[in-house]
């Protein structure tokens, strides 16, 4: 059952993924990469993450896709506008390396002994758990990260601004 | 039960639509779109690997990379529109000078 269901998630998450690359408009493509995060927080409670599930919502779908389609609506970008034309034989060339890339790495992860093997009692990710980790063993990184968000509010303010 | 390797290959699948997304696309806001995909299907490998290998850091680190790419968003953002004050175009086959 659970098979199933993973197949089913999965297969609509590529399908937006491939979606998201096809599309001509960048607004389209922001919602198909929208529901390729919803997909991938179902596929983390399926893997017991459930803290990261709700975090995925909350940051990646709504704060950082929802700064993308404020970004898209602002500039306002025209669908597909005269702009110069690259050659088509690289524009085309790009996805058969890209799916050389992927059996590449599909073949990595088939030969691997790793991957079989379920089972057994597992740690669950609740928000206790990842948040005692948090500020227990990686408090360091953890005010690093805090550090790094002020910075990164800072330089997108001096960069919008109009005169510096 | 679903085995590991269902997961590591989902995420490669997404990892290589990133790649052909970002190599593919002309449109800036495209390109930064699919370098999300590539973070997303990294996180997904992590959280597998982390219940697989029954430790909770793998989930630590995917905390560190979703705030990592919140904060690159942010900035990517405001350069993509500081860029198209500029230079009025989202191609990047337009902006690639350096010169104004």
């Amino acid at each position: 059952m659970q098979t199933v269901l993973f197949f089913i998630f999965a297969s609509i998450a590529v399908a937006a993924a491939i979606n998201m690359l096809i599309q001509k408009h960048p607004i389209h493509s922001a919602l198909s990469l929208i529901v390729v995060m919803a997909m991938l927080s179902i596929f983390y409670v399926m893997l017991y993450a459930e803290f990261l599930a709700v975090v995925q919502v909350i940051v990646y779908a709504g704060a950082i896709m929802v700064l993308f389609v404020f970004v898209i609506m602002l500039l306002n970008p025209k669908e597909g506008e005269h702009r110069p034309r690259p050659n088509r034989f690289l524009l085309l060339g790009g996805v058969p390396l890209g799916l050389c890339l992927l059996i590449e790495m599909a073949l990595l992860i088939k030969q691997s002994p790793l991957g079989e093997g379920e089972g057994g009692t597992r740690l669950v990710g609740t928000t206790e758990a990842v948040g005692r980790l948090l500020f227990t063993d990686y408090l360091l990184p953890f005010e690093f990260i805090s550090v790094l968000i002020l910075i990164a509010i800072l330089g997108a303010v001096v960069l919008t601004k109009r005169e510096l | 039960m679903v085995s590991l390797n269902y997961f590591l290959i989902l995420a490669a699948i997404l990892f290589s639509l990133g790649v052909i997304g970002f190599v593919m696309k002309r449109n800036l806001i495209t390109m930064f779109m699919s370098i999300e995909l590539m973070l997303n299907s990294v996180n997904l490998t992590f959280v597998a690997f982390s219940r697989h290998i029954n430790s909770l850091s793998g989930q630590i680190f995917v905390f560190f990379v979703m705030v990592i790419a919140a904060a690159e968003a942010a900035v990517g953002l405001a350069i993509i529109v500081a860029l198209y004050r500029n230079r009025e175009s989202l191609s990047v086959d337009e902006v690639d000078r350096m010169k104004l």
